[in-house]
């Protein structure tokens, strides 16, 4: 690795720790109803939205009555997209007069974008219309990363609030976050995209005549306003097919630096939020700490992979599936941060990373995507693996375990152990189908251990909804499109339910103040403890799944033989 | 409770574990334990391949060899639970000697008294009995006429009898004890089968143990944990099956032995083993201590308080006051201040009262019955006892009228003779009650004129090396609370004495509940010794109460425990033996996952050993990074050792992990290096060991 790109890691993790405390105090505030700098412009707004949707945002919910409201909103959502897709050639704005899509696909993307996954079994030049992908998934990518923060602000409550009973107004989190968060960031991150070459167009598709005599299609869009929020909501989707390796989507290597900075930019903030709510931003730092200790290392694990001589390539610089423009260092940082983070975009084929690295990137989204992971689904996942280290911790000094004065007991520890268990069935039992059967088998452009490890990353991306392909699988099939679908709505929702229920339980319970003997939950003891739980779980659960494929791949390349 | 530790493990009881061991077998049983039950189906499952094997003509060492060590498992941890439950029951076998065929001598249609001679085992509650020296008690009950000594050994250990009386705090007495002196009447207040002993004894024997909050939050995670575990074992089954296609190989790598060794080794069989054998040994610690629980909850409770309240006197303060010093008012003789306050107290049977005679005779000599003198005029004195409301005690005799007492009430008291209380001896209560002291004002009335004579200065005098042991509980993040009558000048220096954290002075157990009640809304538990029946609502109210045994029946039934020994400070060990507890187990469930590592280096390169092969290995052969000698070898030694440490661990649950009152973080750390990482690496050392061994006597 060249000492530039040493440097640019460093700026852009100094970066990152720098904005954390900014954004992370701007979102408590707005949580937390208080005035911000943009109150003024946006309030009545704010008020003309509950007004016209005879929301009283006043009015305070039980956790099922938020988790209610939650799920509707998200039916509808549902609903909106699978309808657009099936009916969009009978639509406006379709320039290039594609026709609907078939049903399956429709479900699977319908899903995919309603639970902040962005799996994307089409490609969006070939297959969308501008009015599906601004009306139906760029609305989606808004309000499901909404949504997830929207969980995690709830459970935040239940966790800060004494003896309450309400974990606060799902329709004002929602409108809150889009309106004060998403929105302004988006708008500022698509001018400087825009400003990089990132195209923002409704034109149709410009046809030119190549060097070589052939006539080539270029497609357009409104891309600058989707990406923008694809990468800050850890959505994912891409405009076009190949997502940000495409030079209309992220044309420099200053806007791969926007972009790639965006995916971590909410999810980081979040956990000073977090703090800030439970009124210790310490407790929050601890977190980011471990998130953070976490993306090194296999940052670190993959980069040295990746920059190691290969004895089957014969180069220490494997260029394969990478664009010229960004070089190994910034496609591994991007290929990491975007499966830590449950984002998904790419900007290079993780299906060519070296065994290792491609591994690596498994693993981020086996840990359950709580590394940082999805804006919103991330902290709250990691809070149910605080929950499991709280509780595990907590019988090691004798004490009835408690986190933040909150007695963790059976009902939370079952609801934290089904959060881990949804996802991981998805990805087990969803993995062993699709290699026993023929409709998963056929799919496959390569054989043996690379197979296998191109169906485990695309059922690993289902359950954590991170979106990124492995590629080299063709999943736009009947059998892939409605196992994923699936696996995509068990692993959002078998988790934000039972979230939801423990932050409905938490916030009922009495408050028991710190002591000696309580251990404390924000110094690097409880981060240690916290990394060792969650690497223990992801890796116990996954080591014979994974030795059947990255790690086999990889001790075979050494051996010379590849797939 | 006469109880000798036994040492681990007593050859009868473990014969007897030993059976029982087997007997568990019974599916029934095995089901209560979601983790253990996993593995006898396994152990079943891999039973059924081996003889349908045997029966195709195919005998596998190997599979024989993993069937009988899955069985072992199972064996091993039913083991580890009989021998947890037999020396609960023999402790409880001791008990109940004490009350077969103890005869009772039943009153019908008490007082007006005919006497019948029942079995005890037919009395019912609300029966009267009668017991006289020699006989022993039937049953629990309450004194209700009457005061006798009772030796209450068989339950205390303690051979000094006890005083049992009619009214007041002494009336409990228990079913086993024997009346040594005097004759007491008896209502009975448990239905035989529900006494003391009987629940107690259903306690230590585990037939009643209900699982604790706890316990139940762990098995959560424990079947949490082994359904993940199932799950990775099941599709790996489906993962090798696409993979052996993909390598080229004809016949499955896996084989239903297999599958259940790999499953077992994963799953948490160490902590779900000895899950149960940590809480039973846990009540069986606690009655060695003689301490008796109602519930295992109170035990988990216990290690779960962070506010203690204790009361003064005989916990913090050598029971009680002991006169220190006379202090003389101006111009008063000190001598005569002595013989006043001596003659005021030669009826006072209190210990204050004793040791005013005492300090007397050691500082002027003075003594009261060798003077005929004095003894003529005594005869014809006339005692004034103490009473709550005139807060004063005194002596009649030879026209004189001395009084001693409160220094409010005194000055009352001369004040009805127009005398005035003198500022010098104002001065010297004040400086008394400063330094926590109590002072007795002593005042003369000789022909209606009154005259104060002086301050006998009253002292507490702290038990040695409690304030150490209250700083050790700091630092555990508990909190003490002394109680106690005492005013708060008082109760403030002997507080600074004796390190406690708080106090409550001039308590009532009205002040008591509130400050339990105010503890608990501000979150804490709290945790409370008691014995008379003012204190039965603060007991209950306590989220530990935990009665003397020499209290009233009405404190041993609010409470949730109880101190046989009658000694406040156990609190402190039943502290200890709750947190123990909880200690334990999350060390075990640490240790056991940690387990699973090495586990995995042995097993999957050891199943895949010939998938992918290059150069003669398969490519996961990389992995065994122990250099296992076989695939064979390596199976069964993981699964040797998963077995083992289940036995190997079965002092530990039973003794439980060390305790040190400790702050949590430093606790945390030690525990985490022992049974984190530690449980991390033995098993590396461990399976490397079994299967040197099991190579060397060729096993496989």
């Amino acid at each position: 690795m060249q000492p530039l790109e040493f440097l640019q890691i460093a700026l852009y993790f100094g970066l990152l720790i720098a904005i954390t405390p900014l954004l992370g105090g701007f979102m408590a505030t707005v949580f937390c109803g208080q005035k911000t700098w943009l109150t003024p412009v946006l309030k009545p707004l704010e008020g003309l939205i509950y007004k016209l949707s005879g929301v009283n945002d006043y009015e305070e919910m039980s956790w099922k009555e938020y988790a209610f409201a939650l799920l509707t909103f998200n039916a509808l959502g549902f609903l909106a997209v699978f309808v657009l897709m099936l009916a969009q050639g009978a639509l406006p704005l379709n320039p290039q007069s594609t026709g609907g899509t078939s049903g399956y696909l429709a479900f699977n993307t319908a899903v995919s974008f309603m639970t902040n996954t962005n799996w994307q079994a089409y490609s969006g030049e070939a297959a969308l219309s501008y009015l599906t992908q601004m009306l139906g998934l760029g609305v989606q990518n808004f309000v499901s990363a909404a949504t997830g923060i929207a969980v995690m602000i709830a459970l935040t409550r239940g966790i800060a609030r004494k003896h309450a009973a309400s974990i606060g107004n799902f329709w004002v989190d929602l409108t809150r976050t889009t309106l004060y968060i998403l929105l302004p960031l988006s708008l500022l991150l698509a001018i400087l995209l825009v400003s990089q070459g990132v195209v923002q167009s409704f034109g149709s598709y410009v046809s030119a005549t190549t060097l070589e005599g052939r006539s080539q299609v270029i497609p357009l869009g409104p891309a600058a306003s989707q990406i923008a929020i694809k990468q800050l909501g850890t959505n994912g989707g891409g405009f076009f097919g190949v997502n940000s390796a495409h030079p209309f989507e992220n044309p420099t290597p200053f806007s791969n630096f926007l972009q790639v900075l965006a995916i971590l930019l909410i999810p980081s903030a979040l956990t000073y939020t977090y703090g800030k709510m439970v009124g210790s931003v310490r407790q929050g730092w601890t977190i980011f700490a471990a998130m953070l200790a976490v993306l090194l290392v296999v940052l670190a694990v993959s980069l040295w992979s990746e920059t190691s001589y290969n004895t089957v390539l014969q180069t220490s610089v494997q260029m394969e599936g990478k664009e010229q423009r960004f070089g190994v260092a910034n496609s591994v940082l991007w290929g990491m941060t975007t499966t830590v983070a449950s984002n998904g975009s790419v900007n290079a084929m993780h299906d060519s990373f070296s065994p290792l690295a491609g591994g690596m990137a498994m693993l981020n989204m086996m840990l359950g995507e709580v590394i940082f992971g999805g804006v919103g689904a991330g902290m709250y996942g990691m809070l149910m693996f605080i929950i499991i280290t709280v509780f595990i911790a907590g019988l090691m000094v004798g004490r009835t375990p408690e986190y933040l004065g909150k007695k963790i007991e059976a009902f939370e520890v079952q609801m934290a152990m089904i959060t881990i268990l949804a996802p991981s069935t998805v990805i087990l039992i969803g993995t062993m189908i699709a290699v026993l059967i023929p409709q998963g088998l056929s799919s496959l452009n390569n054989q043996g251990a690379h197979g296998f490890s191109e169906i485990l990353y695309a059922f690993t991306s289902a359950a954590g909804n991170n979106g990124s392909a492995f590629a080299g699988l063709t999943v736009d099939t009947p059998f892939y499109n409605i196992a994923i679908g699936i696996g995509m709505l068990v692993g959002r929702f078998g988790v934000i339910l039972p979230t939801l229920a423990i932050a409905g339980s938490l916030v009922g319970k009495k408050y028991t103040p710190p002591s000696l003997g309580t251990f404390p939950t924000d110094k690097p003891l409880f981060a240690v403890l916290l990394i060792a739980v969650i690497l223990i779980v992801g890796a116990l659960t996954f080591f014979p799944a994974l030795s059947l494929g990255p790690i086999v791949e990889h001790l075979l390349m050494n051996a010379g033989k590849t797939f | 409770m006469s109880t000798q530790v036994k040492s681990l493990f007593d050859p009868a009881i473990t014969r007897r574990a030993a059976w029982e061991s087997i007997t568990k077998l019974d599916p029934r049983v095995q089901v209560k334990n979601p983790v253990m039950f996993l593995v006898a189906v396994g152990a079943v499952l891999s039973t059924f391949t081996f003889f349908r094997d045997l029966a195709s003509g195919a005998f596998s060492t190997f599979n024989l060899q993993i069937t009988l060590w899955l069985w072992f498992t199972v064996l091993f941890a039913n083991f580890a639970e009989a021998i947890a439950e037999g020396r609960g029951k023999a402790q409880a076998d001791s008990l109940r000697k004490t009350r077969t065929g103890t005869m009772a001598r039943r009153l019908t249609n008490y007082p007006s008294s005919t006497e019948h001679r029942v079995i005890a085992t037919e009395l019912k509650r609300g029966d009267v009995v009668i017991c006289e020296s020699g006989d022993v008690i039937p049953g629990d009950g309450e004194v209700i006429k009457g005061i006798a000594s009772v030796n209450e050994s068989a339950i205390t250990g303690e051979s000094a009898p006890v005083i049992r009386e009619a009214g007041g705090d002494r009336s409990a007495v228990t079913g086993g004890t024997q009346v040594i002196s005097d004759q007491i009447f008896v209502r009975i207040t448990a239905e035989q089968g529900d006494s003391f002993l009987d629940r107690m004894i259903a306690l230590v024997e585990g037939a009643k143990r209900q699982k604790t909050p706890n316990e139940i939050a762990l098995s959560i995670v424990l079947a949490a944990l082994s359904i993940v575990f199932l799950l990775a074992v099941v599709t790996l089954k489906g993962f090798a099956a696409y993979s052996e296609t993909a390598s080229g190989l004809t016949t499955s790598l896996l084989s239903v032995p297999v599958l259940v060794a790999l499953l077992v080794c994963l799953i948490p069989t160490t902590i779900g083993g000895l899950l149960s054998a940590i809480g039973i040994s846990g009540m069986d610690r606690l009655i060695q201590r003689n301490v008796l629980a109602t519930s295992g909850r109170a035990v988990e409770a216990a290690g779960d308080v962070d506010v203690l309240l204790l009361d003064k006197t005989g916990t913090i303060t050598l029971g009680n006051r002991m006169a220190s010093a006379f202090i003389p008012a101006g111009g008063i003789d000190p001598k005569r201040l002595a013989e006043a306050a001596q003659l005021s107290s030669l009826a006072d049977e209190t210990p204050e009262g004793r040791s005013i005679v005492v300090l007397a005779k050691e500082n002027f000599g003075i003594r009261g019955h060798d003077d005929s003198e004095h003894n003529a005029a005594l005869h014809q004195a006339t005692f004034i006892p103490f009473t709550a409301q005139t807060r004063m005690s005194g002596v009649d005799v030879g026209g004189r009228s001395i009084r001693k007492g409160a220094a409010d009430m005194i000055e009352k008291y001369v004040d009805s003779y127009s005398a005035a209380f003198p500022p010098d001896t104002k001065r010297a209560v004040e400086d008394i009650a400063k330094t926590g002291g109590t002072p007795l004002v002593v005042a003369e009335v000789v022909a209606n004129k009154a005259t104060v004579l002086g301050v006998i200065q009253l002292k507490d005098v702290v038990k040695g090396g409690i304030k150490e042991r209250f700083a050790e509980l700091r630092k555990a993040g508990i909190r003490t609370v002394m109680i106690t009558g005492d005013n708060p000048l008082t109760a403030a220096a002997i507080a600074a004495e004796a390190g406690v954290d708080d106090y409550i002075a001039e308590a009532t157990p009205e002040t008591k509940l509130k400050r339990i009640r105010d503890e608990q809304a501000a979150g804490h538990l709290v945790a409370m010794v008691g014995d008379g029946t003012n204190d039965a609502p603060a007991l209950a109210q306590a989220d530990v109460g935990v009665a003397m045994n020499s209290g009233t029946q009405a404190a041993r039934e609010a409470g949730n425990m109880v101190d046989l020994d009658s000694n406040p400070t156990k609190l402190l060990d039943v502290v200890h033996i709750g947190k123990q507890l909880l200690m334990t187990r999350g060390a075990l469930t640490t240790f056991s996952i940690a387990n699973d590592v090495a586990k995995y280096f042995a097993i999957i390169p050891a199943i895949f050993a010939t998938l992918y092969m290059t150069n003669g290995e398969g490519a996961l052969s990389a992995l065994n990074v122990m250099q296992l000698a076989t695939p064979e070898s390596a199976i069964l030694s993981a699964i040797i050792f998963n077995a083992l440490i289940i036995v190997a661990l079965i002092p530990l649950a039973l003794r439980g992990v060390a305790y040190q009152p400790l702050p949590a973080s430093t606790l945390l750390w030690r525990n985490f290096l022992i049974y984190g990482v530690g449980g991390v690496a033995i098993p590396f050392v461990g399976i490397k060991l079994i299967d040197i061994l099991v190579v060397a006597l060729h096993l496989v």
